[in-house]
């Protein structure tokens, strides 16, 4: 699978998902590109995040990830 | 008094130490930071959860710098209408310098930095060994690491599913026990890892600390998933002359730090030889003798008796995995893993073996599960298949504890079918 397709597979697969769950912990993306190793799969995801495309939400020591301007956003933390 | 009623906050300030209480209310008196109303209803949200006994921070939010996935950590109060200057608190992680040296100079600087985008509320140092800037608001941090990185040149820190902020010892800049050079093993491992420090990689936090010896001053033997710990192959360097010096009274012993009591005179049998762990040492006719294949490197003869007792010369470090925390096992120790490994830049041996067991973790780790976790889970048979290392005793903490090393069938001649007739002919039923 090219770096491409990859990024393909994980915003089908968070749309998929986005009205039950609006983010993700980074190994539940490795099962969305099961052909890639998680380091990989990492650097994609981060990636992701520098284009805009997804964004971190951190407890301070947990970080999750999910699509961009989905769930929860800080004005409105509860 | 300040904006808030604060009675019991203000219990804390009549004790013998110095009070953060009384720091937070000079700060909302004197400061000259941008966010006026911070510390004041710092204290007051803080009353509030003393009288109701729960906290009235929220957990966590999506506030970051650009291309950050740490170093930031989004802080809301849920009072925001009565506290309205800590609505939006958030806390701010910064690398601090190899074992904490700057300057008054740059200190200021700092401080300056914080009072333009922020409460002026710092925290020196927070457990992990930042420099903590409590308390701004999100239009702030952008502008914050702007000046931080480009004019103070100084980085973010770690938080979250990320390499946290490498720390370690005062080591070879001031500590004659130093076995490796702490601060360049740091230094270099932070370089290394920005990748892995500033964008979530891992199931959990991963944390390394550097300690020179056994004396542990960063404690990383408690507080990281991998703790490098100095300690010497050869033998400890002895200075018979110095010993009767210590024993004639002439030289204080521990550098005179015990010395507001009097504790009589030193006695070298009671306070050196009768302590040593592992009864690896004599005493006799103004001679001190160590066994030094016995010697465990506690450390205790050498802080006793500094100007006698030195380090041996083939130094490095060893480095154990695994310590941690965590609410539901309870805390837990790092676990001996290389027993002696040289400690040399470009630390390539060091970063393969890390590197080795990230790929594990990240495979095999459950989310939020620390290393250590996943060790007690998957075993430390299974730990040293994927870093490629043999068991050996010095792996074993204590008898019953960890000592199950299993032989895989391959392993065994014969694997494991037998001739139960060979057998029997041996042992009758
Ligand atoms: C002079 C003879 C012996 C001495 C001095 C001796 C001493 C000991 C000691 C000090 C322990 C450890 C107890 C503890 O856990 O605190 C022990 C454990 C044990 N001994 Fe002996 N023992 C002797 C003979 C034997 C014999 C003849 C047998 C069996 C036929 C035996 C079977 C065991 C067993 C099964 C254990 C428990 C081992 C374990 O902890 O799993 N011992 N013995
Ligand atoms: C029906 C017979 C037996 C039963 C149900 C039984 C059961 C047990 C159990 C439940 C343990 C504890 C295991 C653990 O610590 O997790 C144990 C330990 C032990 N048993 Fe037995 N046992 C039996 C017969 C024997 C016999 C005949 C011997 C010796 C000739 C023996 C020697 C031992 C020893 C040495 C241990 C300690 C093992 C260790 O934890 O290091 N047992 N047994
Ligand atoms: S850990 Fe050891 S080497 Fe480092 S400062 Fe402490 S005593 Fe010195
Ligand atoms: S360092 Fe500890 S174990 Fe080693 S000789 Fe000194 S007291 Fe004994």
């Amino acid at each position: 699978m090219t770096e491409d397709e990859a990024k393909k597979a994980i915003l089908e697969n968070l749309q998929g998902k986005s009205k039950t769950k609006s983010k993700f912990y980074l190994k539940d993306f490795y099962s969305m590109v099961p052909d890639m190793k998680p380091r990989e799969i990492k650097n994609i995801v981060n990636k992701m995040v520098q284009e805009g495309h997804l964004e971190y939400w951190s407890s301070g020591s947990t970080t999750l990830i999910g699509l961009k301007g989905m769930g929860k956003q800080h004005q409105e933390e509860d | 008094m300040g904006k808030h009623n604060t009675p019991m906050l203000d219990e804390l300030e009549k004790g013998p130490w110095p009070s953060f209480v009384s720091d937070i209310k000079q700060q909302a008196d004197k400061g000259k930071h941008i966010l006026k109303e911070a510390p004041n209803d710092l204290l007051g949200i803080m009353e509030m959860s003393y009288v109701d006994k729960v906290t009235h921070w929220k957990h966590g939010g999506i506030v970051g710098v650009f291309g950050y996935g740490g170093g930031i950590i989004g802080r809301y109060c849920d009072q925001p209408q009565m506290f309205p200057g800590v609505a939006h608190f958030h806390t701010v992680r910064v690398n601090q310098p190899s074992s904490k040296y700057y300057t008054s100079d740059y200190l200021r600087k700092l401080c300056d930095l914080w009072e333009r985008h922020g409460s002026g509320l710092t925290n020196m140092h927070g457990s992990t060994g930042d420099i903590v800037f409590l308390g701004t608001t999100t239009d702030h941090l952008e502008p914050l690491f702007y000046e931080l990185t480009h004019d103070l040149n100084q980085d973010l820190g770690g938080s979250g599913s990320n390499l946290r902020t490498p720390e370690c010892c005062l080591g070879m800049s001031r500590c004659q026990f130093a076995c490796y050079d702490t601060e360049e093993t740091c230094h270099q491992m932070t370089n290394a890892y920005q990748e892995e420090l500033h964008r979530p990689a891992f199931p959990y936090k991963f944390k390394f600390k550097f300690d020179g010896c056994p004396n542990g001053c960063v404690a990383s033997i408690a507080r990281s998933d991998m703790s490098v710990i100095g300690t010497w192959r050869d033998d400890i360097r002895i200075d018979q002359a110095a010993v009767k010096a210590y024993v004639g009274g002439e030289l204080k012993p521990n550098a005179g730090a015990h010395s507001s009591r009097d504790w009589g005179k030193f006695d070298i049998q009671a306070e050196v030889i009768n302590r040593c762990p592992t009864e690896c040492m004599c005493y006799g006719d103004g001679k001190l003798e160590i066994n030094n294949a016995e010697c465990v490197r506690c450390m205790h003869c050498l802080n006793v008796m500094p100007r006698a007792l030195r380090i041996g010369e083939d130094r490095g470090a060893s480095v154990l995995f695994g310590a941690k925390a965590p609410i539901l096992e309870g805390a837990q120790m790092s676990t001996l893993t290389v027993p002696f490994m040289k400690m040399e830049a470009p630390f390539d041996e060091l970063k393969e073996l890390v590197e080795k067991v990230w790929d594990w973790w990240m495979e095999e780790g459950k989310n939020r599960e620390r290393l250590g976790e996943l060790i007690q889970r998957k075993s430390m048979q299974e730990f040293l298949r994927v870093i490629e290392l043999d068991p050996d005793p010095r792996m074993v903490d204590e008898p019953r504890s960890n000592p199950y090393i299993f032989w895989k069938e391959e392993e065994v001649e014969g694997g494991w079918t037998r001739d139960i007739d060979a057998y029997r002919k041996k042992h009758l039923r």
